[in-house]
């Protein structure tokens, strides 16, 4: 089956985005697909790659950055969201003239569009938090 | 896009609570700049994003309500309130910043059921 995932909650609050990364890991080990995950609102903050979470917490970016890399699962922050969350890649930060980009590589900075693409081609649209 | 997946956004927060009432409108709003057919559900506290004469420029914020009442122009027609909330919130549903239909329980079940996406917020 051919999963989209939609992430609402912070990864600095709560438990929505861990689980969702979990979930993500889960289903591919049982041999689905993941077409791509849309985050948005407080999501975007999953792509911080200037975020620093106490040693003592489990890194809550590199289970992303695994997917992307190890999976080639699509990994996107909304724009809209992301901008508010000062969270840039390298065009945001050039166009916004900030001092450098905010979100890790592994991330894409685009538009709603891209959750109801994934939404129209996949079988299951799965949101965590909100 | 592929195919015209019908797509029902539940809708149950208060407009001025949190960013999350503006991108449940955002997403409604996206999905029907694609041509997808959207319905929109309020439940819950989200029932008050419909009030009439909300003055959000006070908080230094957009306001929803107008932003709700441009939703006919994006095609966006099927508003469905949840009786419930409406009631417990003493709203007059004839008196919101667009029209809507109000649903019972059953209704509400029927509405998720028939779509083939459902974003909850």
């Amino acid at each position: 089956m051919i999963y989209s995932l939609l992430v609402l909650s912070s990864p600095a609050s709560g438990h929505g985005a861990r689980t969702a990364a979990a979930f993500a890991r889960c289903l591919l080990s049982r041999g689905h697909q993941l077409n791509r995950v849309f985050f948005l609102d407080a999501g975007t903050e999953a792509g911080s790659s200037v975020a620093v979470m106490p040693q003592d917490e489990a890194d809550r970016l590199r289970p992303w950055i695994d997917l992307s890399e190890q999976h080639g699962v699509e990994l996107v922050l909304c724009i809209s969201s992301a901008l508010k969350r000062g969270m840039l890649d390298e065009n945001g930060a050039r166009r916004h003239e900030k001092t450098g980009p905010t979100a890790h590589p592994a991330f894409i900075v685009s538009g709603l569009g891209q959750l109801h693409d994934a939404a129209a081609n996949s079988d299951r649209l799965i949101t965590f938090g909100g | 896009m592929k195919d015209r997946k019908t797509l029902l956004v539940i809708v149950r927060q208060s407009p001025y609570g949190s960013s999350l009432a503006r991108a449940s409108l955002d997403t409604a709003l996206a999905a029907a700049a694609l041509e997808q057919p959207v319905s929109l559900l309020f439940m819950g506290d989200g029932v008050l994003q419909l009030l009439p004469d909300q003055h959000s420029e006070a908080i230094g914020v957009k306001n929803i309500g107008r932003l709700l009442g441009s939703l006919p122009l994006y095609d966006i027609e099927s508003v469905y309130i949840d009786a419930g909330a409406a009631a417990r919130y003493q709203l007059d549903t004839q008196d919101l910043v667009l029209t809507v239909k109000p649903v019972d329980p059953a209704a509400m079940r029927r509405l998720i059921n028939d779509c083939d996406n459902v974003i909850g917020f």
